[in-house]
């Protein structure tokens, strides 16, 4: 990690002391920069499998990978290699072009987003004015692999699956962009850097718990993980819209999807557990790394254990939640932020320096009405339920259904 | 003149991803790839917006139109009868749609020359104009009551209702 601690400046300068010319040093700096940016989630994802597969170990009462290497550390190498001899097949019929291109957009568009990433305050692929747009903008790109995939494979079941991934990865873009919204509102600036910045005296998790929720289920979406795992289904749809690629092609894919919900753990984190913020990180930036990295992986381990805990949900009810309940909330969520702002703004409540007592005030009025929103929405669901229910049993007296029959139709959100 | 720089070069790329997709579109028979080139042809146009310091309005072109494109395939499945084998490269209105946009790319392109190179015109050596906007300022421009307020009222409206319509249309009549 020498090199990162190097920050871009002095790399220029090491390179023009050694009799580089300036344009060049600058040119190299900035390959240098776009490789190690894009070097380190694909060695990460290797680690990250097998701490994936040893907390579901965990939480299911199993050991895990313990055979290869100490603790199983190098199981995922093995299993890399393996998937490397394995035979690649093209399907016959296969629109070969686009078969060979979706795996590399599925993993290039996970690793653009790494480049607005501000790891430290001073590390940072590349401070976009744009940074929080440019995530979204990537992400949505997302959605053109999967169709491609889906529709190169000459597969009935490949072309079903990347239809219904699409309807989901849709469906969710809208209160992930709402939820993303607000700390934007907040901070006053979409650059990532700017926002971890706004973020010193306050994390927005206090400060809109409701929007960060909503990005975190989201997001579980986005990357397709349980409970929000629709994108395979072995049962309905064989496997999704990768059913024909195999090898190396496949393992693209599936690496993909791993960095993509480790990325999405990482902008939680960036977004609304304060990036880097932690103790002394001012003195000594390299410290941000540690911070950020530690705020990550509790978001990642959470995300993993409701993986390995959570029951998947059907396909009506992923719509049903989504635009019944997430939508809604999130536009709720945002007219009441944004007029919470403006009047802690008129009241001259609004943080005039960036320390933890100056916060306090807008955090307090901006907690109280995302307690407003939740107590709302409880009621709502309580309502709903009760109602629910009431109707079941009307049923029941009425036809004499079985308990088990009641419980099996009685879908919540319906 | 021309200076040869990265930003020459950048844009020659960009013109060249954008012209390029744009023929590719209307001269495959294949649909899929021709929302492929589509892709390319916009995301030429997003690196335009790149280069023009408009990094917001690259941002939404990449995130609308590129990101669309996978519901542009799902509709080119459902709605049409053969995906891979267009027969016919030209219907029966393609005369009309000829001088149509042959017009259109006149006065496009008398819409550009005229201000630089025109009576009055600004020379090519001077920007248009000396100020660099950012995204704040695009923001405040379109809720200015001076500036796009209305229109950006009267589209958010549009948007608006034709949501709702799309709810009335898909909503179940049983329910």
């Amino acid at each position: 990690m020498n090199e990162v601690v190097c920050s871009i400046n002095h790399v220029v300068k090491c390179l023009t002391d050694a009799g580089v010319t300036p344009d060049l040093a600058n040119l190299l700096t900035i390959i240098g920069g776009v490789v190690l940016v894009a070097t380190v989630p694909l060695i990460t994802v290797i680690f990250l499998i097998w701490i994936e597969r040893k907390v579901a170990a965990r939480v299911q009462d199993r050991l895990g990978p313990n055979r290869v290497g100490p603790f199983g550390l190098l199981q995922t190498v093995a299993d890399a290699l393996k998937m490397l001899t394995k035979e690649d097949i093209t399907p016959i019929g296969a629109d070969k072009f686009i078969y060979n291109l979706a795996p590399i957009i599925a993993f290039a568009t996970v690793i653009l987003i790494w480049a607005v990433i501000p790891f430290t305050p001073l590390h940072i692929g590349a401070d976009l004015s744009i940074g929080l747009l440019y995530f979204v903008a990537v992400a949505s790109i997302g959605t053109v692999k999967i169709m491609i995939a889906g529709w190169s494979s000459n597969n009935k079941y490949a072309l079903l699956g990347a239809f219904r991934t699409i309807a989901q990865l849709l469906s969710y873009e809208v209160p992930l962009v709402l939820s993303l919204l607000i700390p934007v509102m907040i901070a006053g600036t979409m650059s990532m850097q700017g926002l971890v910045h706004a973020q010193g005296g306050m994390w927005y998790v206090f400060m809109a718990p409701v929007a960060a929720v909503m990005f975190f289920i989201a997001n579980l979406a986005e990357t397709g993980r349980a409970p929000f795992d629709l994108l395979e289904a072995e049962s309905e749809i064989i496997a999704g819209y990768n059913i024909e690629y195999s090898g190396f092609k496949w393992g693209m894919f599936m690496a993909g999807e791993f960095m993509h919900a480790f990325t999405a753990s990482l902008l939680a984190a960036v977004i609304f557990l304060g990036g880097w913020w932690g103790p002394g990180v001012e003195q000594v930036p390299v410290l941000g790394f540690l911070y950020l990295g530690l705020k990550t992986f509790v978001v990642y381990l959470f995300s993993l254990v409701l993986r390995s805990t959570v029951p998947r949900v059907r396909i009506d009810q992923l719509m049903a939640l989504n635009w019944k309940w997430l939508v809604p909330i999130s536009v709720a969520n945002v007219l009441v932020t944004a007029f919470l702002l403006q009047l802690t703004k008129a009241l001259g409540l609004a943080p005039q320096t960036g320390d933890f007592a100056a916060a306090l005030p807008q955090t307090i009025i901006l907690l109280l009405g995302n307690l407003a929103i939740v107590l709302v929405v409880l009621n709502l669901v309580r309502n709903i339920g009760r109602n629910e229910r009431m109707a079941a049993a009307a049923t029941d007296a009425a036809v004499g259904h079985s308990e088990d029959e009641r419980v099996a139709v009685g879908a919540p959100g319906h | 003149m021309l200076e040869f720089n990265a930003q020459t070069i950048a844009f020659i790329v960009f013109a060249l991803f954008s012209l390029g997709g744009a023929l590719g579109v209307v001269t495959t028979r294949n649909l899929i790839h021709a929302t492929l080139y589509l892709i390319l042809s916009l995301f030429g146009a997003a690196g335009f917006f790149v280069l023009l310091s408009a990094p917001f309005l690259a941002a939404v072109q990449v995130l609308v139109y590129i990101g669309a494109i996978a519901i542009l395939i799902v509709f080119a499945v459902m709605l049409t009868r053969s995906m891979t084998r267009i027969s016919d490269l030209y219907n029966r209105q393609w005369l009309l749609s000829a001088i149509v946009a042959g017009i259109l790319f006149v006065v496009l392109l008398a819409g550009v020359i005229v201000p630089v190179w025109g009576v009055n015109g600004t020379q090519i050596d001077r920007p248009v104009s000396d100020v660099v906007a950012g995204t704040v300022d695009l923001g405040k421009a379109l809720v200015d009551q001076n500036q796009y307020v209305l229109p950006f009222e009267v589209a958010s409206l549009l948007l608006t209702a034709a949501m709702i319509g799309a709810i009335v249309i898909a909503r179940d009549d049983q329910e």
